[in-house]
């Protein structure tokens, strides 16, 4: 895997993230498509996701919680806008309460995400837009950046490898 | 350097202050050099007053800092802010460059039954 680009826009509250796999598309599709397999990377390693519900069709949803190191669950949901199997999906990305209801007071964000079949294999554009500035900090502050540190570490071994 | 964290109204401002083309442009250029606000204004097609209401939005969320030197006053770029804002969006690429690498290992595997 390569990491094309990355582009954070602080004005447009959007970050740009671009990598290439050496896998088809349609392969690529069901890491975002098959919840076994999207639970195996969503989360960082000390806060693995596990979701309980989701529905690949435009209209339909997910329902999702992280469980943190000591046992602390964060809920999430998504809500997908649009798909085009096995090019483009887009979703909604936010936070719910105890009981799994969306929560309107924790941030959403706006995913995209563009499959592009290239001849290594695919390129995968990821973007991400934050609803407000408020909205991306709290996202930042919560406990999704923790077990970073180890991520960045696992990132340190595959280039020092390359 | 111990980049030390910003409270949540303080983020609003800054964010707020650079949404303006005029006061990027004012922040990229007192980083370079300390400039009074004079000098600032003849840069831009607007009055010195209008300057001088854009050097006050970037004071009071922190990008810039007033400073007397000799009988001037300048104005210069606070580096600790800029660095505090924009790690708000490192944090979030870190979180994705997480995911990217455990997706890599997931493509890695074979997609159907045990390890051939």
């Amino acid at each position: 895997m390569t990491i094309v680009s990355s582009k954070q826009d602080p004005e447009a509250l959007t970050f740009v993230i671009v990598a290439e796999f050496a896998a088809p598309p349609s392969r690529v599709w069901q890491v975002w498509a098959d919840p076994r397999q999207l639970e195996r990377w969503w989360g960082p390693p000390t806060w693995p996701a596990t979701f309980e519900q989701h529905d690949v069709v435009a209209g339909g949803g997910s329902r999702y919680y992280m469980t943190g190191p000591d046992g602390e669950k964060a809920r999430g949901w998504w809500r997908f806008v649009s798909l085009d199997e096995p090019r483009y999906l887009e979703f909604e990305d936010g936070f719910s309460d105890e009981s799994g209801r969306p929560n309107p007071q924790m941030p959403t964000i706006r995913g995209r995400v563009e499959l592009e079949e290239i001849s290594a294999g695919t390129r995968m554009t990821v973007t991400s837009q934050f609803a407000t500035v408020e909205q991306m900090e709290q996202l930042v502050q919560m406990g999704m950046v923790e077990g970073m540190t180890q991520a960045m570490g696992q990132i340190d071994d595959v280039l020092a490898a390359s | 350097m111990v980049v030390r964290r910003l409270e949540r109204d303080e983020v609003d401002g800054i964010f707020a202050a650079l949404a303006d083309p005029t006061r990027r442009d004012i922040v990229a250029r007192v980083l370079r050099q300390d400039a009074s606000v004079s000098v600032l204004a003849e840069h831009y097609a607007m009055s010195f007053a209008a300057v001088q209401r854009h050097v006050a939005v970037l004071e009071r969320a922190g990008l810039v800092r007033k400073e007397r030197r000799g009988r001037e006053r300048l104005v210069r770029g606070d580096v600790d802010t800029i660095r505090a804002a924009t790690r708000l969006l490192d944090d979030y690429e870190e979180i994705w460059r997480g995911r990217l690498d455990r997706l890599d290992d997931l493509l890695a595997e074979p997609t159907e039954g045990p390890a051939r």
